[in-house]
Order: structure tokens, then sequence, then C-alpha cells
């Protein structure tokens, strides 16, 4: 390392690595309950987790939760932007993913049709 | 590359670790697997949090979950229900002592929220070992822009501008020193770091060295630059092998990207450190006796001047400070003296971190701003006094420090409130006591540690320190006497004034400051030979109340027959033969005997 330069560029690639530990970013939540795990939670978090990988989104946070009383409409995953409403998409198949990610989480357009919900954020 | 999408951090500070941490990390690392996790969640190995007392701790981000008390037959279950399912496992959680209510998240805990943690902030937040983590949070920035933008004039005029005081005891004002060592004119100045903590209690060095190291060679570093030295030494207690362990990595990784080393930043500066491991006598810390311990000689101090700015190790320039005071540098440096200016008061700048013990609910490190009340510190942080029992004490500044009452507990906490009052900072270790604790026994603990760690170089100190002690013990045993409070003042007056260096000049203090606070229970062990708390075993004497039903015992028990009463009535104890044994409180059912 010889300069102020190429410490800052080293920074810039290795503060992806922790921040995590900060409470910044997109989210992604998906419910996890017994519900959401027998229809499938598992292979749809590992499908999320996969294309954030592909487009390098190192500053989106992925989440579980447990149960939330809409089992019928599991997989259940739920995107915040940060300072817009929480969006709810339910019977979130692996397929679906590609397209979530795409359209909400990197461009912010909501994808409607697998929309269950939608919560402002207080 | 995988997402990872969470993070556990497993404490790997020497508590934690003593308290099984590293079977924790070896768990976490065979279930993450069988649960198909490990290319998704990632394990850490953090420093010390200050909360050693509830360890081992895991806290899981992103949600920043905080487990306490954790043990191996606990992590699978973290695995299953929070990592694979994104259920917390509320049985782990940490629990308010006073409300009792359970806090999921690391900022929301009462120990933490009242903390300003600057010098601690990567402590438990970052892994010591990788280099990486620390440049990733801004590490190394302070000393890239000290060495390719600042002139070492500027650098030591924000340091002085900042108002930051050394750490270490004294609270000398850390710029002016540095000044005094740049202007001394030499081929070689030396730089040297204070890792001995001799103060028992303390151990907020020891959590910064080993939570993050990389803080500290920074600092030094940047004094190397400022007055014009390219060697360092770190002088750190044998006892400290985790933390020497982390210094030698942290070097390492350090001279390996060239951020230690020669010709740093491309700027012509070069920088070298070395770790010395000190043998752990008390007066090794004073800085000639510990330059002099470098230096292979017994450690012993000398007298000043000449300062160790004008001639210190190997008869160089020397500038020596304490871990604490190095690692405040670097923030100063990136943010500016102003911005550090905001906290603490017109005299004392910045924080300072307090090794909380004792009667406390929360024992700890506790980072706060200077100014703080102490009340603030021993009730929000420190969640107040255990067991609902009263606020007696609290003892600030280790053997150098004084006791200081309830009376005073809305003092602001700096530098010169607390020598007005009596105590000192010293290194920051706070003892809190309860209304069970006989502050002439508090006296003499404190008095036996300096008698005995005293190197005997000089007559007041060596000599005057034992008279001290055994006027204190034999007040303790009830053979006090008429003119004994006045014979210590004088003999504490005149250690103070002669002794050769801080420990003998310190010695006397926390005999001063209980004589001034609590001089009625002196009186009460003197004339009436009586401790009103109950402790001083020589003293106590064991009273029978009218809760007696007369059971007899009591009188069975006693081995010399001291008691006597009818059965079915009260039973009295005779004081002349009593040998205060306790047997007797002991043995009744009715919790009808008292001890004071
Ligand atoms: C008996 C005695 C023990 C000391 N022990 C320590 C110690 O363990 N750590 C420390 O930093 N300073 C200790 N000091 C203070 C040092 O002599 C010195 O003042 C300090 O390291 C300077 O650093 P600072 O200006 O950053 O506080 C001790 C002083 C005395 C008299
Ligand atoms: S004051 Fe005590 S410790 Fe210090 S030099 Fe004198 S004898 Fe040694
Ligand atoms: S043991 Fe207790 S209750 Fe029984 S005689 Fe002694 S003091 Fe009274
Ligand atoms: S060692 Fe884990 S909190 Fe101190």
């Amino acid at each position: 390392m010889k300069s102020l330069e190429d410490l800052h560029k080293l920074r810039e690639k290795l503060k992806a690595d922790i921040k995590l530990r900060k409470d910044e970013g997109t989210k992604i939540i998906v419910g996890m309950g017994t519900c959401g795990i027998a229809a499938g939670a598992r292979e749809v978090m590992s499908a999320i987790l996969d294309e954030l990988a592909v487009r390098k989104l190192l500053n989106v946070q992925v989440q579980q939760t447990g149960c939330i009383g809409m089992c019928e409409k599991e997989v259940l995953v739920d995107v915040i932007r940060p300072g817009e409403p929480r969006i709810t998409y339910g019977k979130v198949k692996p397929e679906d993913v590609k397209k979530i990610i795409a359209e909400h989480v990197v461009n912010g357009r909501i994808v409607e049709e697998l929309v269950v919900g939608k919560l402002e954020q207080e | 590359m995988q997402h990872i999408r969470a993070h556990v951090l497993v404490c790997g500070g020497t508590g934690c670790k003593s308290a099984g941490s590293k079977e924790i990390q070896l768990g976490f690392a065979k279930y993450l697997e069988e649960y198909g996790l490990q290319n998704e969640v990632m394990l850490v190995e953090t420093g010390c949090h200050g909360f050693c007392e509830h360890g081992p701790l895991v806290i899981v981000y992103p949600e920043g979950t905080f487990y306490c008390h954790v043990k191996p037959e606990d992590v699978k279950e973290i695995v299953e229900s929070h990592l694979y399912k994104g259920r917390i496992v509320e049985r782990l959680l940490y629990r308010e002592p006073l409300s009792h209510e359970q806090v999921p998240n690391y900022s929301e805990i009462g120990f933490y929220k009242k903390q300003q943690r600057l010098v601690l902030a990567n402590c438990g937040a970052i892994n010591p070992e990788m280099i990486e983590e620390y440049i990733a949070v801004g590490g190394y920035e302070a000393l890239a822009k000290a060495v390719t933008t600042m002139t070492p004039e500027e650098v030591v005029d924000e340091v002085k501008k900042s108002g930051l005081r050394g750490r270490g005891g004294g609270g000398f004002p850390t710029g002016m020193k540095w000044q005094f060592a740049k202007n001394s004119v030499s081929d070689k100045k030396y730089v040297i770091c204070n890792a001995d903590e001799g103060d028992p209690g303390a151990f907020m060095d020891r959590s910064v060295l080993e939570g993050d190291p990389h803080r500290v060679l920074e600092g030094m570093a940047i004094c190397g630059y400022a007055i014009g030295a390219d060697e360092g030494y770190i002088y750190v207690r044998a006892e400290y092998p985790l933390a020497i362990k982390r210094l030698r990595t942290a070097i390492e990784q350090a001279e390996k990207m060239g951020l230690l080393g020669e010709n740093i930043f491309g700027s012509g500066f070069n920088f070298t450190l070395h770790i010395k491991e000190g043998a752990g006598a008390f007066v090794c810390g004073e800085e000639t006796a510990l330059m002099a311990s470098i230096e292979g000689k017994r450690g012993m101090p000398r007298p000043r001047p000449p300062f160790p700015a004008v001639s210190g190790l190997w008869g160089k320039p020397t500038n020596i400070n304490n871990v604490e005071t190095f690692a405040n540098v670097a923030q100063i440096i990136v943010n500016g003296a102003d911005w550090y200016c905001q906290y603490g008061t017109e005299r004392s700048k910045g924080t300072k971190v307090f090794a909380l013990t004792g009667k406390i609910n929360n024992t700890g490190l506790a980072e706060v701003p200077m100014g703080i009340t102490m009340r603030e510190i021993i009730y929000d942080i420190g969640g107040g006094i255990t067991n609902g029992k009263k606020f007696k004490a609290v003892q600030i500044g280790g053997p150098s420090g004084g006791c200081l009452p309830e009376s005073m507990l809305d003092l602001p906490v700096d530098y010169d409130s607390l020598i007005a009052a009596g105590a000192m900072m010293g290194s920051g270790g706070l003892v809190v006591m309860d209304e069970d604790t006989c502050m002439v026994d508090v006296a003499k603990f404190f008095l036996n540690f300096t008698q005995s760690e005293s190197c005997g170089k000089c007559t007041p100190c060596r000599e005057g320190t034992k008279r001290m002690l055994e006027i204190l013990t034999r007040i303790t045993e009830g053979q006090g006497r008429e003119g004994d409070i006045e014979l210590l003042e004088n003999l504490a007056k005149n250690i103070k004034e002669t002794a050769l260096c801080g420990l003998g000049q310190t010695a006397p203090n926390p005999v001063l400051s209980t004589l001034k606070y609590f001089r009625d229970e002196y009186e009460a062990h003197i004339k009436e030979k009586r401790c009103p708390a109950g402790v001083c075993e020589k003293l106590a004497s064991y009273t029978i109340t009218d809760a007696c039903r007369g059971c007899g015992l009591c009188a069975r028990n006693c081995p010399v027959q001291a008691i006597s009463g009818k059965i079915k009535e009260k039973h009295v104890i005779n004081q002349d033969i009593c040998i205060k044994c306790g047997a007797c409180m002991a043995a009744c059912p009715f919790k009808a005997i008292t001890k004071g």
C-alpha cells in the first residue's frame, strides 16, 4: 500500500463484508415458519442468495421471520427499501425470485401480481 | 461467491474464552455445516464486549440479537431456530436486572444505551485478527492522513487542541507531552505504549488490545511521526497472553501491508514496533521503572527530571503513553479536534473507559463521556446495587484512588473534580460497595496492596506504608488507640510529600479519603470497639433478639458455653466469654441472632 488512494480503494472493497453489522440498505425477509419451510421457503431463500451473489448486491440484507398467520399464502417474502413501504409477496416460488430482485430490489418497481400486502413504515 | 446473509459474532475475549467460547465457536462451525448454512452465514471471532459477566456472548447480525451465557448445548438451537428458521431463541436473551425484561437487541440494553463507545467502538464488532476488518471500518485512515497531508507540527497541534489527557492515571495533556518529545533534538527517539495495567480490577487496556489492536498501533505510529521517532515498544504484562498474541498478529499484518515498516504511504516515514513482555510488578507501570525494565534492568523508578521526553529509553528522548490514550489518537486526526471536543467537559475532553466491579448488577467495561455523574454510571449503566442493598461508597482510581460516599454521587466524573473530592481517575477502576462494607477494612485492603508492591527504594514509602498498615490492622482488631487517626494522617502527609514515585505518593489516598468521608466508622472501631458494618471479625458481637423462641440450639452449638437461658425463654450471650465464632448464628432456626 503506497498512498491514501490505495487505502480508500481497499476500504471500498472491504466495506461490503461488514456492512451487515450496520442497519442500512434494502431488506428482504423470508417467512420461515413450519408452513413456510414446507411450502419451499428454503429453496426460495437459496434462490435469493444466489441471485444476490450473481448481481453482487452486497448491501441487501436477507432476514428470516417465523409464521405470521398467512399460512395458505406461503412462501412469503417481504421487501423493504429504505424509506418505502414494506411489500409482502405471497406464494413465491424460486422462479419468481429473479423478477422480484430485478424489478423491485434493484429498480424499485413493485411486482404487483405477487403482492399480498403493503405496510407503511412507522 | 455466495451472498452472506448473517454474521455470527462469537466473543473471543479473555473473559468469554475462559467461560468456554472456543467450544461454542467450534459448535457453530459444526452445526452451520450440518444445516447447510456454512456458505451463507459467516462466523466471526471478536474481542471483548466489556460484558464478560454475561459471557460467553454471541451476537447475530443483521438483527443484532444479543445472546448471553451461551452454553455449547445451546448452539444447535440457535442454528436451527434462529439461523435456519428465523426465530430468536428467547430464553438466551439478556434480561434487565431491575425490570427483568428481556432485551433482544444489542443497542437497546441499558448497559450499552448510555455509553458513548468511541475507543471501544470496534471492540466486539470486528475480528481483531483481521486487519481487513479494521480497514473496512476506516482503520489506518488517520495514519495515512497524518503522514501524507500534515506536518508533524500540525499533528501535535491537533492533539493539543483536542484537549486529550493521559488515560494512564495522571491525566497529563497528551499534546503537550508530544511537543516536549518533538522539541528534543536527537538522532534517535522512541515511542512507548504502557500496557502494564497493574491496577487490580482494571482490564480496559487488555480489552482494547484484544479487541482492536490495530487502533493502538495506528496511534503509536502517528505519535512516532509527530515527534520524529522511528521505533516503538509496547510493554505488556506477561499475564495477557491473548493480547500479546493479537498484537503480534496485528504487527505482522500491518508490516505486510506496508502500514508499518519503511516509507509508510510513500511519505518517507519509517516506523517499527516491538513487544516487550513485563514481569508484572505494579511499580513497573511507572514510566521510569518501565523503561529500566525494557533496558533489561530491575524495574525501579528513578527521580524525574530528567523527564522521558528529554532522556528516556537508553537515554534517548521518549514519549510514553497509556494504551487508551493511544487508542484515542486516530479518531482525533480523522475527525478533527473540534469534533472530539464535543465530548466531555471544559478541562477533560472525550470519553473514559471504566471497569465496573463490586456490588453492582452490571459489571463490565463502560465507556462514558467525561463529566457524566457517578450516579448515572452506577444506576443507569451499572443497573444499581445487587440484592436491593443500599449504596455506601464507590472506590475510584484503584490503589491510588479514593472512596466517595453517597453525597458525592452527583459529582461530574472528570480529572479535576475527582482530585478535588479526594479520589482520582487513575486507570478507571470503579468498585461499588454496599452497606455491608467496612470502610476501614477497605482502606486496609488497598494499603496492603500498595505496601506489598512498594519496590523499597525509598524509606517513606517502604517504612511509612508499613507503619500505616500496622495501625489499620490494630484498629480492625479492636486494639485501636486514642490518637491513631491523627497518627495516620501525619504519616500519610509525610509519605505523600517525600516518596519518590507515584506509587508512594498516592498510596495513602484510600486511607485519607475514607477518613474524610467515613471518620465516624474509624471512631466506632477505636472508641467503641465496634465495627458498624459487622465485617471486622474480631470486633463483631453477637446478640440475641426478641425473635428468640428459646429452643436452646445455639447454646448447644456454642463451643465455649457463652449462651445461657431457660428453654422457651429468651437466651443471652455472655460477651466476656464469647469468642465470636458465629456458630450460634448459623445454628439458630429463627434468625434471632444478629451480628454487628
Ligand atoms: C506505581 C505506578 C504504576 C503505574 N502503572 C501504570 C499502568 O499500569 N499503566 C499506565 O498506563 N500508566 C501507569 N502509570 C503511569 C505512568 O507512569 C505514566 O504516567 C503513563 O503511562 C503515561 O501515560 P499517559 O500520559 O497516556 O497517561 C503508573 C504510575 C505509577 C506511579
Ligand atoms: S515511592 Fe515506593 S515504589 Fe516508588 S520508588 Fe519509593 S519505594 Fe519504590
Ligand atoms: S437458637 Fe435462636 S431461637 Fe434458639 S435459643 Fe438460640 S437464639 Fe433463641
Ligand atoms: S470477553 Fe466476552 S465480553 Fe469480555
